[in-house]
């Protein structure tokens, strides 16, 4: 009764957008797709609609062959990144567009309809002209006509990317809300975003997809405590996790002339070079550290990005305060060692301060 | 400064309105003179410059056998010709430019743009090219000399565009929406009338706008195709100039001719001052 997808590959020109994607999508659970833009994660969206056929792979749902299966008949429902909504409609036609599609009767249409507008905040617009609402007004008009379909399947397609910050952590609340209260049991509700930060939140099941490949699967928490490669660590971090060159010895880790005290995870390492992974919060500010030269300090809500320099390497220092820096001022930080990951040449993780690793 | 750029705004735009405006109050105040008030010396304001008469009007509905020259019938030609081809041409039109923005055409080296080209490309040649051509047609298909000849030759002349505006139309309408609409249970002809057509309403009357100016005022063909079954009322008015000028017949059938394209643009202009023309969807 799963959605399953096996070795789905597009190629519509030179490039892969999908390459080998498997997935098995259970009824009931929230999933993630992390990927940074034209990573595949909209073509993999649209391909279970059904807007686009794969070139190889098979789609599953209850048994049936999906992709034989008319876009029009599949029962999915989608949320654009763009406030797609249907201009010549007002909201509350906007919602009962796709249920009188499926000819219900005008009461159950009501019913669903008005549950959709509560769910989603918006009782009250229903004469409104989308023209006439803000983007996020318009994204929650599009969310609740996904709603009202009652649709098995609920594909949302980065749907807070085009608001601004404010209403997008807003929104992001009341998604996990959404989510947990106002979907059935045999949902099965796929999410895509770039924001590490979401995923997080969402805590779902998480695919981290690049250049249309899978590069891990699992749960939120085993994504973020042990990315499997360097690309997932860069993808799943924002300010993407800081890479450091450098080699390791019995007692010490050893990176642009620094020497720090081995951490306990990394004791049974095997002593040769590898590619150390550090988050940008893992980094502090310390009369006693090493120096390092800033080359842009930027300031993000309550807190300051240091874009930091030591010879051939550049890190990212993430500090919790407004701080003002001059650009190429030496700074001292400190690195918090227990919190160092270790990547292989191979850009394998080999050892996380979480204890997971790839073999 | 910008007292003298106001200055200058309103001087042209005077300037201008005065440049354009001019002849039509000639027009309209030589179709009431006779042939006295023309010919002996400039006169201006009726009731004192001349006597204002209704014959140069008069003669456009009387019959020839009656000396007049009635344009009753080319004016309804025209009409009936510029009506059916517009028609035609904006449901063929909106068709094949819908087609042309969504589906991906492959045949040889020819793709989606170079078909919009061919169509355009019937309008960059000059007419003069094509009359031999679609005379000898006509004249094959035993259509010279008849409305629906004409009807056939003017969706030829008008599709190209229909079809250039509502590419464009239809390019700027994201393609997310009607894969919304097919998500929604629409097939693809659901899509494409219950969503796309519905939004692509300003984009049709604008293509029907130019479709019918082009109609209304084409010559050319009209001239060349029709000999004396069928007459169309620019070549009507054009043949009214004969060895005397009737002045006072010429301008008033210039204006009956120009009314419905006025007409037209009043009913245009609504919704272009509306600004719903390109902004209707974000």
């Amino acid at each position: 009764m799963n959605l399953i997808g096996e070795k789905i590959s597009y190629k519509p020109d030179e490039q892969f957008h999908l390459n080998d994607v498997s997935f098995n999508f259970k009824k009931g659970n929230l999933y993630t797709i992390l990927g940074r833009t034209l990573s595949g994660k909209t073509t993999l969206l649209k391909t279970i609609a059904g807007l686009l056929n794969p070139d190889q792979g098979s789609i599953s749902f209850e048994e049936k062959d999906f992709i034989k299966i008319p876009v029009w008949e599949r029962n999915v429902a989608m949320v654009y990144q763009q406030f797609i909504n249907y201009p010549h409609l007002n909201v509350y036609e906007n919602i009962t567009f796709p249920l009188e599609q499926r000819k219900l009767s005008p009461e159950q249409i009501k019913k669903d309809v008005d549950e959709a507008l509560k769910t989603v905040g918006l009782v009250g617009f229903e004469n409104r002209k989308i023209q006439e609402l803000s983007g996020g007004q318009q994204q929650r008009v599009a969310l609740a006509r996904s709603l009202a379909k009652k649709a098995k399947i609920l594909l949302l397609d980065e749907p807070l990317v085009n608001l601004d910050y404010k209403l997008r952590e807003q929104l992001r609340e009341e998604f996990k809300r959404i989510f947990s209260e106002g979907l059935s049991q045999d949902t099965i509700l796929i999410y895509s975003t770039t924001d590490p930060q979401e995923v997080m939140e969402l805590n779902g099941e998480v695919i981290v997809l690049d250049e249309g490949k899978v590069l891990q699967k699992g749960p939120a928490k085993e994504i973020f405590e042990n990315p499997s490669n360097l690309k997932v660590a860069e993808i799943s971090n924002d300010p993407p996790m800081n890479v450091l060159k450098g080699s390791k010895n019995l007692k010490n880790v050893n990176f642009e002339n620094i020497s720090l005290e081995i951490p306990n995870h990394f004791k049974n390492l095997e002593d040769k070079d590898y590619n150390f992974g550090i988050r940008a919060s893992e980094i502090k500010l310390d009369e006693n550290g090493e120096e390092f030269e800033i080359e842009l300090a930027e300031i993000s809500g309550s807190e300051t990005l240091l874009h930091l320099k030591r010879g051939n390497s550049k890190i990212i220092a993430l500090i919790e305060e407004v701080m003002n820096f001059k650009i190429h001022e030496k700074v001292k930080i400190n690195f918090n060692a227990n919190k160092f990951y270790a990547f292989g040449e191979d850009e394998k993780l080999v050892s996380s301060p979480y204890g997971g690793t790839n073999g | 400064m910008s007292k003298l750029y106001t200055f200058l705004k309103y001087f042209f735009i005077t300037f201008w309105t005065v440049f354009v405006v001019a002849p039509f109050l000639w027009a309209v105040s030589t179709s009431f003179k006779d042939f006295q008030s023309v010919n002996s010396k400039v006169t201006y304001i009726p009731w004192l410059d001349f006597e204002p008469t209704l014959e140069g009007w008069r003669v456009l509905i009387k019959s020839p056998a009656k000396g007049g020259v009635d344009i009753v019938e080319p004016y309804f030609n025209s009409i009936f010709v510029t009506c059916t081809a517009s028609l035609i041409s904006i449901v063929l039109g909106t068709l094949a430019a819908y087609a042309l923005s969504r589906f991906t055409f492959k045949a040889g080296f020819v793709r989606n743009n170079d078909i919009t080209f061919f169509f355009i490309s019937q309008r960059i040649m000059p007419p003069i090219v094509l009359s031999i051509p679609f005379f000898i047609f006509l004249s094959t298909i035993g259509l010279l000399d008849s409305l629906l000849g004409l009807v056939v030759v003017y969706i030829v002349l008008l599709m190209p565009i229909a079809v250039w505006i509502m590419v464009d139309f239809f390019n700027r309408v994201p393609k997310e929406l009607d894969e919304t609409a097919l998500i929604d249970g629409c097939n693809p002809y659901q899509a494409f009338y219950k969503v796309v057509l519905p939004n692509s309403i300003p984009g049709l009357i604008v293509a029907g706008m130019f479709c019918i100016i082009f109609g209304w005022i084409d010559f050319f063909f009209a001239f060349i195709l029709t000999f004396t079954e069928v007459q169309l009322l620019p070549v009507k008015v054009v043949a009214l100039n004969s060895s005397i000028t009737p002045w006072w017949s010429l301008s008033a059938s210039a204006l009956v001719s120009v009314a419905p394209l006025i007409i037209v643009a009043f009913i245009v202009e609504r919704y272009l001052s509306k600004g719903n023309l390109s902004g209707a969807l974000k």
